[in-house]
């Protein structure tokens, strides 16, 4: 690469700019005000030739900065694909010919427009490099599997059969987990009528013949360090020796547990040795299987004639007494072990009492042929089990009658379909001295990672481990570490194999965008990081704080640490930081800060205001770029600059532009709180957050509150994103422009 | 008790879903309700009903025999097919309501007085005399259902209508004494009664 920075500006003619814009003096403004060492103008730039024309330059000028002025980032992405030079686009397309009108009155203004975007990708290209890549990559190509049920298996054997080599670590003595105590699973194929056997065997004996598959019996994770494609674990195995081994990336399929009957005495457990949950008639139906005999009650071992299956137990409980959600996979599972009973013998009766009948995927099929086999459906609420010597009798609320006091005597056998609670290990958001559940057991950490974050996984709710639920299920806030099947959220056999090939998947880019010193989703690819000047950092500590990715450890003197390989690149680090020493190679303070001081800011007089708009180039700048490509307009004084994250925002942009004197600045980031959509999670909360406090400093600078404004789009809405920019830019006026220009 | 009755309670005791599977025009389908309430959402007569479609299936699984076999809920259904149109399990509910009035009214334990019920134990008795509906004696007899002094009271104000249709040939009052038939009398009577046997079998009747 050239030692010597030189610059070239490629200005594009096509799609109708060169009607629309005087490019000639856009080649002007990047040569005497951009000042860069070359510009070209070309009538279609992401042709062929435009593109020779370009490469020809870096090959044969020595250029190292191109400013493509074109369209949109998001667009000819491949064309203008050139990895050897520092690349920035000014967007002149989408961001200004498609947004305004082709008008006399409107020519000047959006000229104007031009001119500015010219500056800035100027201004923006000098204050940035050619990222280099994580130096610390690590190559590890292991992928760890903690838990050994039908998860972790599949996980194991999808790693195992794309040609990575898998550590297995079950803290049991056997592999299978629940599923293994299963009589028969719920039918994964046509014509889903019968249940059928669970695999588990198969499974486990494909394992044993994998060669790259390493299990640990009887083992936990003792430790967790390090960073994709470089973790060290330690495991903790049964002779008390632990044994270290080298990670890609990891893979959590810690299962659940099934609710603690115990907590459901209205149901008759304790009362009555009848009441089983279901993982109890799972039992009782082995055992029957391997004895070649009827399913018999356990309390004097007659043949049960007359079974109650108690759906919801403990389950989608408003009260707050119990689980609040729904398991998910207990209807089928109820209906698989109602068959069972009707298989045997079509004689007994077998009722389910339910509330609402949910039988995912294709349950619906298989509910039909229970009731083709004649187990009985009942909507109704339980009150009540009783029990009344031998068997029991089930009072209900009957929904559809409506009546309270429907009863089912002499049962034989009430089975309650309990929930799922998930194995998430430490809740790291409580306050560590807690770090038990509430009957005062030790919860035991899963991972046990050495981050300054915590020890597992962030939980998301209920107790379930992190995912970013909406838009990209397996990716959780720890990188390098995807959780799959009912710890992430409950669900049954075909969904967690589904999951843990989804997450085996993820695990592995991981591992290999790690080796290529490459981030990882979302921002998959990206080889810059962010870069410390740490003897200008202060230690206050907000940068490992909010990385929501807890890549950013604390040395022995309290300076951040970061970890490249579990970074994102969000840069919320960088928008975090007071003293602005956090900085990536092609996006830090100064690449922002240099294009919004970059912009012509006309005078009080010229009734020509300056709005700075600040978008999330993951939704916002999308829906920007499609609402222009619907040739939706908007304000013509909107100056948008693309950042990674809002989380990425330093609040001294902000200051900065209205200090410079723009009337006023939008933050445009996604959707936050409980259904939150950005994709680095807490970004676009933080932004909002530290927005909040900017008000004090507006105060200061004698503004209204009103110049700064932070808006929660998602990429669908096309049509508010302009209208939100012209309802703002009227606002602008009717307060009037700002006070503070030609300072 | 009728004697069929009393024999289908000692065959099912409290299986009332296994009776109607098996003795029930189109039974079989009961068990086949997801109780979504379509059907009665669908009903037009719905509000009118003392149990709805939807009701009437889950009193049957839950072996409420006696309500459901003199309930007049399913008299009142007019085969509008609304129901049929729309339910999402395909069960044919009109006709299962056809079947579970036709089967009640076989044990005897159909309403006595139902409107629907007495008029077509009617139609039906007067229709397989000759093969052939006499619509002079069905209409007389219809009159005189809530006794002969009602009876006379109805055909004095019918008797506008009556003269009507005389005068256009629509109604030949020589139909009252002898009434014209089909052409093979006994072959009907036989076929009606093939059709008795056959029905007897597969529904169990016999045993």
């Amino acid at each position: 690469m050239a030692e010597e920075k030189k610059v070239a500006a490629y200005i594009c003619q096509g799609c109708g700019i060169g009607e629309r814009l005087d490019t000639a003096n856009l080649a002007k403004v990047a040569q005497k005000e951009g000042r860069v060492n070359l510009v070209r103008e070309h009538a279609i730039l992401c042709n062929a030739e435009g593109v020779k024309m370009i490469r020809d330059d870096i090959a044969n000028e020595g250029v190292t900065h191109v400013a493509v002025v074109a369209c949109s980032r998001r667009a000819k992405t491949e064309a203008f694909s050139f990895p050897e030079v520092a690349l920035a686009r000014a967007n002149i397309r989408e961001g200004v010919i498609w947004v305004r009108p082709d008008t006399d009155e409107a020519r000047e203004t959006t000229q104007e427009m031009a001119d500015d975007y010219v500056r800035m990708v100027c201004a923006e290209l000098k204050a940035m490099k050619l990222p280099a890549g994580n130096p610390d990559a690590g190559h590890s190509r292991t992928l760890l599997v903690v838990g050994g049920g039908v998860s972790g298996m599949t996980s194991a054997l999808a790693a195992s059969q794309a040609g990575y080599s898998v550590v297995l670590v079950e803290k049991t003595g056997q592999l299978g987990g629940w599923a293994a105590n299963l009589h028969k699973r719920m039918p994964a194929h046509e014509p889903f009528k019968d249940p059928q056997d669970t695999g588990v065997s198969d499974m486990i004996e494909a394992i044993a013949a994998a060669s790259d598959i390493k299990v640990y019996l009887n083992a936990t994770v003792a430790q967790t360090s390090g960073a994709p494609g470089r973790f060290k674990v330690s495991i903790a195995t049964e002779s008390g020796a632990t044994t270290e081994e080298d990670i890609g990336a990891i893979v959590q399929a810690t299962g659940f547990s099934l609710y603690d009957a115990s907590k459901l005495s209205d149901l008759g457990v304790g009362s009555s040795a009848n009441v089983v949950d279901q993982a109890g008639l799972e039992k009782l139906a082995k055992a029957a299987a391997a004895a070649n005999a009827p399913i018999r009650r356990p309390s004097d071992g007659a043949p049960v004639k007359n079974v109650v299956f108690v759906q919801c137990a403990g389950q989608r409980d408003a009260s707050g007494t119990h689980l609040p959600y729904c398991s998910g996979h207990c209807c089928n599972t109820s209906i698989k072990q109602a068959m069972y009973f009707k298989d045997a013998n079509p004689e007994i009766d077998t009722t389910v009492i339910f509330t609402d009948l949910r039988t995912p995927g294709n349950g619906e099929d298989f509910y039909r042929s229970a009731q083709r086999k004649e187990v009985t459906f009942t909507k109704g609420r339980v009150s009540r089990v009783e029990a009344t010597g031998n068997t029991c009798k089930v009072n209900f609320h009957d929904l559809i009658l409506d009546d309270q006091n429907a009863s089912i005597a002499d049962v034989d056998l009430v089975v309650l379909a309990t929930g799922q609670v998930p194995n998430s290990g430490v809740n790291i958001d409580l306050p560590a001295e807690a770090g038990a559940d509430e009957e005062g057991q030790k919860v035991v950490s899963i991972l046990n990672l050495s981050y300054r974050q915590g020890k597992d996984l962030p939980q998301l709710k209920w107790g379930f481990t992190d995912s970013h639920f909406i838009c990209f299920p397996y990716e959780t806030r720890r990188t390098g570490i995807y959780a799959c099947g009912p710890v992430r959220r409950p669900m049954d056999i075909v969904q967690a194999m589904e999951d843990a090939t989804g997450a085996t998947m993820k695990a592995i880019q991981a591992i290999e965008n790690a080796a290529l010193g490459r981030a990882a989703h979302p921002r998959a690819g990206d080889l810059s990081f962010p870069r410390v000047r740490i003897e200008g950092c202060t230690q206050c500590k907000r940068c490992t704080v909010e990385c929501p990715f807890g890549a950013i450890d604390e040395d022995e003197k309290r300076y951040p640490v970061f970890n490249e390989g579990r970074c994102r690149r969000c840069g919320t680090c960088m928008g975090a930081c007071p003293v602005r020493v956090i900085s990536f190679e092609n996006y830090s303070v100064d690449t922002v800060g240099q294009q919004i001081k970059a912009v012509d800011v006309p005078d009080e007089f010229s009734e020509k205001p300056r709005i700075l708009l600040l978008a999330c180039e993951n939704d916002a700048y999308p829906a920007l770029d499609m609402a222009a490509l619907n040739r939706i307009q908007s304000s013509a004084f909107v100056r948008a600059v693309p950042v990674r994250c809002l989380g990425s925002v330093n609040t001294i942009w902000v200051t900065d532009a209205l200090n410079s004197g723009y009337d006023g600045v939008m933050l445009m980031g996604c959707k936050h709180g409980d259904d939150y959509q950005c994709h680095f999670v807490k970004g676009s909360e933080l932004a909002t957050y530290r927005m909040s406090k900017i008000d004090d400093t507006l105060k200061q600078l004698g503004l209204e509150p009103e110049r700064v404004a932070t808006y929660e789009v998602a990429i669908t809405d096309i049509e508010r994103v302009p209208q939100l920019i012209n309802d703002y830019a009227a606002k602008i006026e009717e307060i009037g422009l700002s006070p503070m220009k030609g300072f | 008790m009728s004697d069929l009755n009393a024999q289908a309670v000692a065959k099912y005791r409290t299986n009332f879903l296994k009776e109607v599977e098996e003795r029930v025009e189109e039974g079989e389908w009961v068990k086949m309700c997801m109780q979504c309430g379509v059907c009665s959402g669908s009903c037009p007569l719905g509000p009118y009903w003392a149990h709805p479609p939807q009701e009437i299936f889950m009193m049957i699984r839950a072996g409420r025999r006696d309500e459901v076999l003199t309930s007049d809920s399913m008299w009142m259904c007019t085969s509008c097919y609304n129901c049929i149109v729309r339910c999402p399990r395909k069960l044919p509910i009109t006709h299962i309501m056809h079947g579970l009035a036709n089967y009640a009214h076989r044990l005897g334990l159909a309403p006595k007085n139902q409107p629907t019920r007495v008029f077509a134990t009617l139609f039906w008795n007067n229709l397989i005399r000759t093969g052939r509906v006499n619509e002079l004696k069905l209409s007389l007899a219809l009159y005189f259902k809530d006794g002969f002094k009602q009876g006379i009271q109805n055909a004095l104000n019918m008797q506008k209508t009556g003269l009507g249709l005389m005068k256009a040939k629509r109604l030949n009052p020589f139909e009252l004494f002898s009434g014209h038939g089909c052409k093979d009398k006994k072959g009907i009577a036989a076929m009606l009664k093939k059709a008795r046997e056959i029905e007897a079998s597969r529904k169990h009747f016999a045993n």
